[in-house]
């Protein structure tokens, strides 16, 4: 994941920024109003910011939502505390996992014990709503929603094949 | 009529050319600041329609325009932005104090001032306009350039500075003996500094104690307490603005917004009217003999606040294009100029000091924002929503 600078802005707010791969800077400038400022500069001159966009809060919200990650599994977390019965939990594919660099569809972990793959994280980055063709690599941590028997069923299925 | 059907419509037609500059202002997207200038120029002595009857109300408005103006102030800034604020830009902080202050000093002494308004002179050339630099950034999109955080750095130095020489002018405008004036900037040194470290280790105790679910209380609890702290601070001279700053300082946390909002309407009337006394005193006649010191002035002052912009950006590794930037915004001076040319009116007498600050800030408050929006002329893309 890149480093998110932050840098105060005196009498405006905060901001945060990173530098994105091919060398443009974007971020976001929190306005002590609520408000957030939404900037992207160009590659050829990262100092200054070509495109700006406030954004109330729920836009934030909005946005975050449909660029996915964390939020995905925060409103997971949530639904847990809604539903009983439902049971959410991180699994960690081992190097020796018969599934590793197999696909989800491989693993047939939704017909053999009911539970969803909602989202896998990897070396900091987070995959939400993966396809069944996603490849599965050792180190991976599946974020899985089912019942509480299921889930340790994939667990093993995981393990074991 | 009677005297006082004859002050209402007097004040009213003031307050609404106030309003119709605001509109133009908002019309030309320029500070409205130089409108309330000139609008005070053609109200006051030797204007096109001077104002009799309602001056003296318009006096008391002004002082409580100064209050308000520092108040609010001092509520963009949090005890610890000041602190760090400070630190980060000591060397580059000075620098912009000796190359602002110096020419409009110089000037004062060439021009034949007197020593006094010369120092305070040097007041209104050094502070760029925290309000004019602020909308700028808003209106450009600046907020997101790199060269930003510096910018502000510089604007919160020189805001802090001028809270430490609104006292030492004060003493000067007073005239008093050396001891007693070293004594009155300590004890304002002393109250600062000693005020600043207390609230920024305490939290919000200020707040908790003024604020009140009902916005009633609140707004009379804080303008009250300003008001009481202001006066002790103007009788101790260390200058009621200086009093009204450091209560805004002490206001932080979630009691902000709250303070912000009761208070920005406020602000907005009496701020008006302090810019417009401050035309009403000047005698428009008096400017022709100023201009041309005015606008040298005005080439020397810009150019030395993009100097220290240029420097300050540079420093912080920001390419060519937002060091320019960098200087370009800190070139408008405005509210605190005239703040400081305000307080000299007691020490300035007859002297040229007004008709050259009104005229220097007039040029400023518009060259400023001009210049800015040059520099932003360039393949951009603004979104507002």
């Amino acid at each position: 994941m890149p480093r998110i600078e932050e840098s105060a802005l005196p009498g405006v707010g905060v901001r945060y920024e990173f530098k994105t791969d091919d060398g443009r800077r974007i971020g976001v400038v929190h306005h002590r109003t609520g408000r957030r400022e939404l900037f992207v500069c160009e590659p050829d001159d990262t100092d200054a910011a070509v495109v700006n966009m406030s954004l109330s809060d729920e836009e934030s919200h909005a946005l975050s939502e449909a660029l996915g990650g964390s939020t995905v599994v925060a409103n997971l977390a949530n639904l847990q505390q809604q539903v009983e019965g439902l049971a959410i939990d991180w699994l960690s594919i081992a190097p020796g996992s018969p599934y590793a660099g197999k696909t989800i569809a491989d693993a047939r972990i939704r017909t053999r014990s009911g539970v969803s793959v909602v989202a896998v994280l990897r070396s900091g980055e987070t995959f939400p709503s993966p396809d069944p063709g996603f490849a599965i690599e050792p180190g991976d941590t599946l974020v899985v929603v089912g019942t509480p028997d299921g889930i340790k069923q994939t667990q093993e299925i995981l393990r074991t094949g | 009529m009677d005297e006082s059907a004859l002050f209402l419509i007097e004040l009213g037609a003031v307050i609404l050319a106030l309003g119709v500059m605001a509109r133009l202002a908002g019309r030309l997207g320029i500070s409205p600041i130089p409108l309330y200038l000139l609008a005070g120029l053609a109200l006051g002595e030797g204007g096109v329609f001077p104002v009799i009857t309602s001056e003296g109300f318009i006096e008391f408005g002004a002082e409580l325009g100064v209050i308000f103006l520092l108040l609010m102030l001092g509520l963009e800034y949090s005890a610890r932005e000041l602190v760090q604020g400070v630190r980060s830009v000591a060397s580059v902080g000075l620098a912009d104090f000796l190359l602002n202050f110096t020419p409009g000093f110089v000037a004062g002494i060439v021009l034949d001032l007197g020593l006094v308004p010369a120092v305070f002179f040097g007041g209104v050339t050094y502070v760029s306009s925290t309000g004019i630099v602020a909308k700028l950034l808003e209106d450009l999109g600046w907020s997101g350039n790199r060269e930003t955080p510096v910018v502000l750095s510089i604007l919160v130095f020189e805001d802090l500075a001028m809270a430490v020489l609104l006292p030492i002018l004060g003493v000067l405008a007073l005239g008093s003996s050396v001891s007693s004036a070293v004594l009155t900037v300590g004890l304002a040194v002393v109250v600062i500094v000693g005020f600043i470290g207390l609230v920024s280790r305490g939290g919000d105790r200020l707040g908790r104690l003024v604020f009140h679910h009902s916005d009633e209380v609140s707004l009379l609890s804080l303008f009250g307490l300003t008001l009481v702290v202001a006066g002790l601070a103007e009788g101790v001279n260390i200058s009621a603005a200086v009093g009204a700053f450091l209560v805004g300082i002490g206001v932080s946390g979630d009691s902000v917004d709250r303070a912000r909002s009761l208070l920005t309407p406020m602000r907005d009337l009496f701020a008006a009217v302090f810019f417009v006394f401050f035309g009403l005193q000047t005698d428009p006649g008096d400017i022709p003999e100023v201009a041309v010191a005015a606008i040298t002035l005005a080439i020397v002052t810009g150019l030395t606040k993009v100097l220290v912009g240029w420097w300050a950006a540079s420093r912080a590794g920001v390419g060519r294009q937002g060091r320019l930037r960098a200087g370009i915004l800190l070139v408008a001076r405005g509210e605190f100029s005239i703040v400081i040319a305000g307080l000299a009116v007691s020490v300035a007498g007859g002297s040229q000091l007004k008709p050259l600050a009104a005229t220097y800030v007039l040029i400023m408050a518009i060259a400023g924002p001009i210049a800015a929006k040059v520099a932003d002329a360039r393949r951009k893309h603004v979104i507002l929503v």
